[in-house]
């Protein structure tokens, strides 16, 4: 052990050296092959990330080095050396004496990650018991610190605690203290922030940093976002389709990309340095009169009378919002802000505790009945989630018409040929209109949910969150589409999103929440380089990609700084 | 499905499947789609093929004994299981297996009934409570709950004491035993697809509550429900001949398959061959129902 | 706590009341003239007494409006009273409660089998490398739920009485009698558990603390009972508190098959008999078994899963 501990210093070698590693899963369909031939090096004390789209075989690779695949996946080829061992040949015996003592993994969604009913101090202290750290009773002590060492405030009381009693953050610092707790000479750390507001993402990859270099542990990061490992990593590994397509010396890797596929991440990385054109607002639009106007919505929720607290949750509180016709206007905030409630509002499915709607000056706060309907046709909506929002039974054609069908517009035949013309302009072949949308990809999807959405021709369209589902090369062509098509038909959208560089991109308006509050309005470009507001600031610096080069240096992205 | 196997699902989403066939004809690929299926599994196969036979037996008993069930030869009592009988004889002469292939009718058509009143008495319950919601939803899953908490067989047991006795009657009673878990499927799946997106995204374009539930809540939620309705159907045919075994049912020497296990008991010691070859016959169906109920519970919708 | 408490005994109460105002329903309510039937049944002739049935009619109330009746029967019920049998003229109450151990007896048997096979069974199955193994113990709880339970102890009395001489077939004597009945009405409870288990079992090795555990260096053993059976236990002790009353139920068939005294057979002989106030309390004592149960698994519950949270309001909910 200590042997390899020296080993491990030693940096003219790697720490972790993968050759030519295969692994497929054995599926009814066949077999997949998940990752093909792949070549990786991770050494000693430090950050190595791995880059890809959701299939690329990341997770994969990572989950194949501890052997830790689900039971119908196997590895068919290659060498994973960490230390003296090759790990693909060790015995299941002898591979637990690695897994947590000298490799720990911090896993991709705290929220399901850790044993629902065992308390958080046990779950760490279960480590050192297995690996004999510690004695049955001076483990309960030795968790507490651990937990204290990784950054978890109230240790002591936390550890007592379940682990539906912390939040999402917190979890994810147990589960880090789970990885920690051995010392261990490699942390693998499987998309460890991507179910956590960018605001918490910063200061747990902030404290995993600082932890892994006073230990001098090494870490293979896991990442979709290219943003978060060219600010944390040393060293980049893109992959796609299951292979390497690209590895090096971050700083390296993104101001020269060789592999097209490189190239291709870097221009689609949605940073605050990029700005596509957005549709060109003519001058004198602003004096018409507003499309959209909420003034101080409020919406309370009851909640269960729960000890001493607050009888009723303010979800929006006393918002004040204008859309202008053919203009796009975002709200941005995390997790619990208010923005998709205040959505909601807006289009009647939930009713506002107080405030009024107006929509083409016309009062829709409490529009019932006939009056609802047609708000309906004329302000629709897009959701997040593209396999969530088409019913899997429609076909596509029975999707997009829908609306239509609704308000009996036209005969069956016109309609059929209204979805054949807005498949056309969200770029679907006509094809796809017998398909389902388990036969469609997530951008696809995403594209229908559009067309649909542009079926009545509305003036207005909520986007809630439209490409938070879609891989990011797939985001800026949906993103482009929007575009598009607001130019083309004039179309005004209510933009929500927690992605401020995704808003940069599209919003003419901005409006930033918090709690329930909008905390600062103002055009993208003044808000973004001058925020007013403490919290806008902290948004702004959380966002990752501070390292990514700026589009003047990328010769591939478009329309450069507008 | 390859999907959630095949890692990176980062955000909890299943990549896209490219399980389009083209244009090619829908009915022609499903028939191939299902004999590939069942050829699979054959436990599945002879599962069908039993179901299939009795129920033949049921309406065309004919095609499988031409012995009478009823009137035996006195002469050739207690035989056992042979060529000529297969099952052997009884008491009074009667070949068994005649007996249990014409009492197939009695104990389907028992457990038909059964079913039906279950599935659409609870099915209706059920819908209504899910989609209505607020204080409907209230008063009917208390009621429900109410009926849940009577065992079953107690429950059969009061309703044959107050409608009295034969195949109908112990049908209907052992139908209202399951109507409370209908109910209960039906409500949760409505709500479940009350409350999916796709849902709320019809009502966001615009369609009117009637063609909301009728186009996507129905057809999306009737799924778990007809599982039940099979699973149902093999507990029903265990409850009807519980009831016919304890003497409730039809009246003899109606051959039904309770009825014909209880009659065997008392010659258990010298003829274990009728009570064991009729029993075997519910078991056989039972089974076969039940792992059915289980293909078309996922691994019919899981198969690529 | 103790709000939640006295809400879920409130609760149970007011589910007892309905049992029994659906029993009503059912059994006085619905066959038009109870009392001919059940002059019919205890005089055990077709031809009847009109004089007798008059007596009768007036005996049991029901020449008085419905919702009297109810009022008057309900009343008697809340005092333990349910009228006497019409076949035997003994008290209902002192008629279950003679019977009842016998059954007692039995179906905690059976409910212990149930568990400590069925669970065994499921544990084994999941935990098994061996697939031939695993398939062939799968393959069991499909098979145990899909055969009557009369034939099961029908043919369980033809192998181990009259074959091999092991138990006896009938009657109520000791723990030898015992085993059979009990056996018989477990196979079925056990099945379901074992199903039920096994489901859980496997979601909860598919869960993502699995792998956490997994990850840290946990042996197969550890992670298979420490990490998934404490959570895969939650649901089948729902199941289990669902099953009891289908026990008690059961003892119906058990009893018959055996010709062991009890509950069961009682109620069978109730039944046959058409006997309406004996039936009615065997409903009863049904729902009784049923909701007891179920409060005590309730109130088990958050002991045992740290997730379902008590509010001062007395609602216990997912937190």
């Amino acid at each position: 052990m200590t042997d390899e501990r020296e080993d491990g210093e030693d940096v003219t070698t790697p720490l972790l050296e993968i050759r030519g590693l295969s692994v497929s899963y054995r599926t009814r369909g066949g077999t997949v092959e998940a990752v093909r031939g792949v070549d990786l090096d991770v050494w000693p004390g430090q950050v190595t990330a791995v880059v890809g789209e959701s299939g690329s075989g990341k997770s994969t690779t990572a989950h194949a080095i501890t052997r830790l695949l689900s039971a119908n996946g196997r590895i068919d080829a290659g060498t994973v050396r960490f230390g003296r061992h090759d790990l693909t040949t060790l015995s299941e015996a002898e591979l637990r004496t690695v897994r947590g003592a000298r490799i720990g993994l911090v896993p991709q969604d705290p929220t399901v990650s850790l044993n629902p009913v065992r308390r958080i101090g046990d779950q760490v202290a279960e480590v050192l018991r297995i690996h004999g750290l510690a004695t049955r009773r001076s483990a309960p002590a030795e968790a507490v610190e651990v937990l204290d060492r990784a950054g978890l405030p109230d240790a002591a009381v936390r550890a007592r605690q379940y682990p539906h009693e912390l939040s999402g953050g917190m979890r994810q610092r147990a589960l880090i203290a789970v990885a920690i707790a051995a010392r261990p000479e490699l942390i693998i750390a499987d998309e460890p922030t991507s179910a956590l507001d960018v605001t918490v993402q910063r200061v747990i990859l902030d404290h995993l940093q600082t932890l892994t270099q006073e230990l001098g542990t090494a870490v293979l990061l896991v990442t979709h976002d290219l943003g978060v490992a060219a600010d944390r990593a040393q060293r980049l590994v893109v992959m796609s389709r299951g292979k390497v397509v690209e590895a090096g010396p971050t700083g390296d890797v993104l101001a020269g990309p060789q592999d097209a596929y490189t190239r291709h991440l870097l221009a689609s990385a949605p940073s605050l340095t990029t700005a596509r054109p957005r549709t060109p607002v003519s001058a004198p639009e602003a004096e018409t009169a507003p499309l959209l106007e909420a003034r101080n919505l409020v919406k309370e929720y009851r909640l269960p009378r729960a000890g001493d607290g607050p009888r009723t949750l303010r979800a929006v509180d006393d918002v004040s919002l204008t859309l202008r016709r053919g203009r796009t206007l975002a709200l941005v905030g995390e997790s619990g802000s208010g923005k998709s409630t205040t959505a909601r509002l807006v289009l009647r499915l939930t009713d506002a505790t107080a405030g009024q709607i107006l929509l083409d000056g016309t009062d829709v706060t409490t529009a019932k009945g006939a009056q609802a309907r047609q708000l309906r046709r004329r302000a629709q909506l897009v959701y997040q989630n593209p396999y969530a929002s088409l019913d899997p039974r429609f076909s596509v054609a029975e999707v997009i018409t829908e609306p239509l069908r609704a308000f009996k517009v036209g005969d069956r035949a016109s309609r059929l040929s209204r979805a054949r013309e807005l498949l056309d302009r969200v770029a679907l072949p006509a094809a796809t209109l017998e398909r389902r949308p388990a036969e469609l990809s997530g951008g696809q999807r995403q594209r229908v949910a559009i067309a649909r959405a542009l079926a009545l021709s509305p003036d207005l369209v909520v986007c809630d969150e439209p490409v938070s589902a879609l891989d990011v090369s797939v985001q800026a062509q949906v993103l482009d589409l929007l575009a598009e098509l607001q130019a083309d038909t004039g179309v005004a959208y209510l933009f929500i999103s927690h992605d401020l560089a995704v808003v940069r991109q599209i919003a003419h308006q901005v409006a930033v929440m918090r709690t329930g509050r909008v905390v600062e309005t103002g055009p993208p470009e003044k808000l973004f380089t001058d925020p007013r507001h403490e919290y806008t600031r902290e948004l702004l610096s959380a966002i990752p990609g501070g390292r990514l080069p700026s589009p003047a240096q990328t010769a591939t992205s478009r329309g450069a700084a507008s | 499905m390859s999907q959630s196997l095949v890692d990176d699902t980062a955000l909890g989403l299943a990549r896209p499947v490219d399980t389009a066939p083209g244009p090619e004809p829908r009915s022609r690929g499903d028939v191939r789609r299902l004999l590939r299926f069942l050829a699979r599994r054959p436990g599945l196969l002879l599962s069908v093929v039993v179901l299939v036979l009795v129920v033949l037996a049921s309406f065309w008993p004919g095609l499988f004994t031409s012995q009478d069930p009823l009137k035996g030869v006195p002469a050739q009592n207690f035989r056992g299981p042979s060529a000529h009988h297969w099952f052997g004889t009884d008491e009074l002469g009667r070949d068994v297996f005649s007996r249990v292939v014409h009492g197939a009718q009695l104990s389907l058509k028992a457990t038909l009934i059964a079913v039906l009143v279950a599935f659409v008495v609870g099915g209706l319950l059920g819908v209504v409570a899910g989609f209505v919601g607020r204080w409907v939803d209230d008063v009917l899953m208390r009621f429900v709950d109410v009926l849940l908490s009577i065992p079953a067989l107690f429950m059969s047991l009061a309703l044959v004491t107050a409608l009295g006795y034969g195949t109908v009657k112990v049908a209907v009673a052992v139908g209202i035993a399951s109507v409370a878990s209908f109910a209960r499927v039906a409500r949760a799946e409505v709500l479940r697809v009350r409350q999916a997106v796709f849902v709320e995204a019809s009502r966001a374009s615009g369609a009117r509550w009637y063609s909301v539930l009728g186009r996507h809540v129905l057809p999306n939620a009737a799924g778990p429900v007809i599982v039940l309705a099979t699973l149902d159907f093999g507990s029903s045919i265990l409850a009807v001949s519980a009831l016919s075994f304890l003497g409730y049912g039809a009246p003899p020497p109606a051959p039904e398959w309770g009825t014909l296990i209880s009659d065997g008991r008392n010659y258990l010691a010298n003829a274990w061959w009728l009570t064991a070859l009729p029993g075997l016959a519910i078991a056989a169906t039972v089974l076969a129902t039940n792992r059915i109920a289980r293909a078309l519970d996922g691994e019919w919708s899981r198969q690529p | 706590m103790r709000r939640y408490v006295i809400k879920r005994l409130a609760q149970a109460v007011g589910v007892l009341w309905a049992a029994y105002t659906v029993s009503f329903l059912v059994l006085d309510y619905l066959p038009g003239d109870p009392v001919t039937a059940m002059a019919s049944a205890g005089m055990d002739s077709g031809q009847v007494d009109p004089q007798q049935i008059a007596a009768l009619r007036h005996e049991y109330g029901f020449d008085k409006p419905v919702l009297v009746q109810y009022a008057e029967y309900l009343g008697r019920a809340v005092r333990g009273d349910f009228g006497d049998s019409v076949s035997t003229g003994r008290a209902v109450t002192s008629t279950l409660a003679d019977a009842l151990p016998q059954t007692l007896q039995l179906t905690g048997t059976a409910l212990l089998l149930a568990v400590l096979l069925g669970g065994g069974l499921a544990v084994v199955a999941t935990y098994t490398t061996q697939r031939w193994l695993r398939q062939l113990l799968l393959s069991l709880p499909p098979l145990g739920v899909s055969v009557p339970t009369f034939w099961v102890g029908l043919l369980l009395v033809e192998l181990f009485s009259f074959r091999l001489h092991w138990f006896p077939a009938f009657g109520n004597d000791g723990l030898r009698g015992l085993v059979l009945p009990a056996l018989t009405l477990a196979v079925p409870t056990g099945a379901q558990v074992a199903q039920v288990l096994a489901k859980s079992l496997l979601t909860a090795l598919d869960q993502a603390y699995i792998e956490t555990a997994r990850a840290k260096g946990a042996d197969r053993w550890r992670v298979h009972l420490r990490h998934a059976l404490r959570n895969a236990s939650l649901p089948a002790l729902t199941v289990v508190g669902l099953l009891v009353g289908q026990l008690i139920a059961g003892s119906v068939v058990v009893e018959t098959v055996f010709s062991r005294d009890g509950l069961g057979r009682v109620t069978a002989a109730a039944v046959t008999a058409q006997d309406i106030p004996l039936v009615q309390g065997v409903v009863v004592f049904g729902a009784l078994i049923f909701v007891t149960t179920n409060l005590v698994v309730d109130l088990v519950y958050p002991l045992l899963d740290p997730r379902i949270v008590v509010a001062s309001n007395g609602r216990a909910a997912l937190a």
